[in-house]
């Protein structure tokens, strides 16, 4: 009896032993791991949260399809290690230098938001390591001189612009602009861009003004918007945004269009009810986007990765969920990686480099393709905002594309008279 | 024009701003704690209303008396377990005392809700006098603040517990040979400042949304408006608030919103200069 057990035990350890070395004898496999730190906990956790799902989505499915094969028949197979920042920009510098150091990470990806990425790209940078940043859409990060950083998101300067194009349509009498923004990198990016691009089309922009991140109480600013203000403008993050929206509503605001940052494309964004009616948003992806393999070929592009409808299947079925573009953007940052290595047929961070400075790429997200130029390395110089208004459909609030007119879901409504 | 109706916002909000601050002076007055733990129970406040509000479909306005309730067992646990042992120790132990609850009350807070920020989908709209427009939902929270102040003041000056309360802020070792019992007294006092800043949270909660931090901003505020209106002084708090509140309603109609802190902390500073115990301050 005893010496039956023994042999047991001597039989389990052995298999035990030959089990993970039994691929090997087939091809090498080697795992590549994904460093990030995320916003789970603080005032970037609606967005950080959703950018995290999308990215573990592409890690499932990349690993499920038998990861990526390199030309020496090496197997990669990708892993995720990441930490809270608790969207404090201070914790970030620290965590990313313990993933490269500690955790060895091979490929980095930013944290949610224009602040906190810019502080990540340095450590990146420091430490010869590609960076795909997602959530983060400042221009300035990528006019630093890093050469490893690589931006997925439409930059700011390009955010709302076109919100006036669609404002010139909706009314075209339209003059007087409000814009109300959150002090921050990112907001501040984008209404600086808007106020050029829109003094530029004739408008008069009747109130600039900027809030410190974290305001809850909007009347001092929604009291000082002009009463024949054709258009308010602006907000930040999503928690900030929401709030305004929220009191624009309740002081009965009278602009033809709010078209804010962030917040309106965000599924969360309808629990605000009859405050979330009209107001247009800015997003980097919607999942009734059209883009596909037949109009990337249609378009010379390459084309590469699951298509919008697999992946808005994949992620309700997994996170019980909308994806928002946050979602997506956490995604694509991972399939951007994936494709660079399947191209260089290396995880050396030179010859990956090489490929993300060449990539004029289609994917479910939109077309991509970073400058390369020193001056302005990394930013994100193809892909297009489509900008969205929360309409109602059979009594119920809805999220349609407005804007461009080409992947339109429903025409503009007006704000007010509602 | 811009400026009254930049004024009765900020007046309306200064009234919810004053039941926060009672509920600290009343600790404060009472049993010289500074209660660190006041802007978590703000946001519990807010939670409060929020989960009997979408999960039972209670009126929001209604959920503030078992918001109330909540906060005066609340303030009891706390009193009890954190408090009532270093009340006679230097004022740093019980400072830090009420600083780990605050810190424990964010941690469960953020494992539980996580910092997402909430929102109470419960709109009644807004009222127009001729050109103010004036949401009722910060109408009906003034008349709540309003109304507890007046409770608040009525259960002091008459009833038999308020008066002891008041003889054991005023000096507590005679109030003790007089036969009041003195621990019953503080942990009632602390369970009516810990109520107060919930039900403040809940009256926020109805027209702001909120996560489990916001009641950091409020606890801030209420030092502030504790000091200008004088420490232990319910009624000065009151008029603290609305000076605060006015504050913030009119300073950003003549300059950037970045200078009202600068503006507040100023007159904290200049208060406690010139009038070291506020404005209603005992002498």
């Amino acid at each position: 009896m005893k010496s039956w057990k023994l042999n047991a035990v001597i039989l389990l350890t052995i298999l035990g032993l030959l089990l993970p070395a039994a691929p090997s004898v087939f091809a090498a496999e080697k795992t590549v791991v994904i460093g990030y730190t995320a916003s789970r906990t603080g005032k970037l956790n609606v967005e950080g949260m959703r950018q995290i799902h999308g990215l573990n989505l592409w890690i499932e499915q990349v690993n499920a399809a038998g990861g990526v094969k390199l030309p020496d028949g090496t197997v990669v197979k990708f892993a995720a290690k990441d930490y809270d920042d608790e969207s404090k920009k201070e914790r970030v510098q620290e965590l990313y230098t313990k993933l490269i150091n500690s955790d060895k990470a091979d490929f980095l990806i930013s944290p949610y938001s224009s602040p906190l990425a810019d502080a990540a790209a340095v450590i990146a940078q420091q430490y010869n390591k590609i960076m795909i940043t997602a959530g983060a859409a400042s221009d300035s990060t990528y006019k630093k001189g890093f050469s490893l950083v690589y931006q997925a998101y439409t930059p700011a300067s390009r955010y709302l612009t076109g919100a006036l194009d669609l404002l010139g349509k909706l009314d075209p009498a339209a003059k007087k602009i409000a814009i109300i923004h959150e002090k921050d990198k990112f907001s501040t990016d984008v209404v600086n861009a808007l106020k050029a691009y829109g003094e530029s089309k004739g408008y008069q922009i009747a109130l600039f003004e900027g809030y410190d991140s974290g305001a809850t109480d909007f009347a001092p600013f929604i009291n000082k918007i002009p009463a024949d203000a054709n258009a308010v403008m602006g907000g930040g993050h999503f928690a900030d945004t929401s709030t305004f929206a929220k009191q624009l509503f309740e002081k009965g605001v009278k602009a033809k269009m709010v078209a804010l940052l962030v917040a309106p494309p965000e599924p969360k964004f309808a629990e605000l009810g009859d405050a979330a009616y009209g107001v247009i948003g800015a997003s980097q992806w919607q999942p009734e986007a059209k883009y596909s393999a037949e109009a990337a070929k249609k378009a010379g592009i390459e084309w590469f990765g699951i298509s919008v409808a697999d992946f808005d299947k994949t992620y309700k079925a997994k996170f019980k969920e909308e994806p928002s573009y946050h979602s997506a953007g956490g995604y694509v940052a991972g399939l951007i990686v994936e494709y660079a290595i399947k191209k260089a047929g290396s995880t050396e961070t030179a010859k990956v480099k090489k490929v993300l400075d060449e990539m004029n790429l289609m994917t479910f997200y939109g077309h991509l393709k970073f400058d390369n130029s020193p001056k302005a390395h990394g930013l994100q110089v193809a892909h297009e905002m489509v900008y969205t208004q929360w309409q109602k459909k059979d009594g119920k609030l809805v999220n349609q594309i407005v804007w461009p007119e080409a992947a339109q879901t429903a025409k503009a409504i007006n704000y007010f008279p509602r | 024009m811009q400026l009254i109706s930049s004024l009765t916002d900020g007046l309306l909000l200064g009234f919810v701003y004053g039941v926060a601050a009672m509920g600290l002076t009343l600790i404060w007055g009472v049993m010289t704690v500074i209660n660190l733990a006041h802007g978590p129970v703000i946001a519990l406040g807010m939670f409060g209303t929020y989960l009997f509000f979408t999960h039972l479909g209670l009126n929001p306005y209604l959920a503030l008396a078992p918001v109330a309730l909540f906060g005066l067992l609340l303030g009891f646990i706390i009193y009890g377990m954190a408090v009532h042992r270093v009340i006679n120790a230097p004022h740093l132990s019980s400072l830090l005392a009420t600083f780990a609850v605050n810190m424990i009350i964010i941690g469960l807070g953020t494992a539980i809700f996580s910092t997402s920020p909430q929102n109470i989908d419960y709109s009644l709209g807004s009222m127009q006098i001729g050109f103010l427009t004036i949401p009722f939902s910060r109408l009906l929270a003034t008349l709540g603040a309003v109304l507890f102040t007046a409770a608040l003041y009525l259960f002091l000056y008459f009833t038999r517990p308020g008066k002891a309360i008041r003889a054991v802020a005023n000096n507590r070792r005679a109030a003790e040979l007089m036969g009041i019992p003195s621990s019953q007294v503080l942990a009632l006092s602390f369970g009516l400042g810990t109520m107060l800043a919930a039900v403040a949270g809940g009256l926020i909660a109805t027209f702001f949304p909120f996560t489990i931090l916001s009641g950091g901003p409020y606890e801030l505020k209420s030092f502030v408006i504790c000091v200008l209106g004088g420490l232990g002084n319910p009624l000065g708090a009151l008029l603290g608030g609305l000076i605060l509140g006015g504050l913030e309603g009119l300073i950003p109609t003549f300059m950037p919103v970045s200078w009202v802190p600068v503006v507040e902390f100023g007159l904290f500073v200049l208060v406690l200069l010139v009038k070291p115990s506020g404005l209603l301050g005992a002498k």
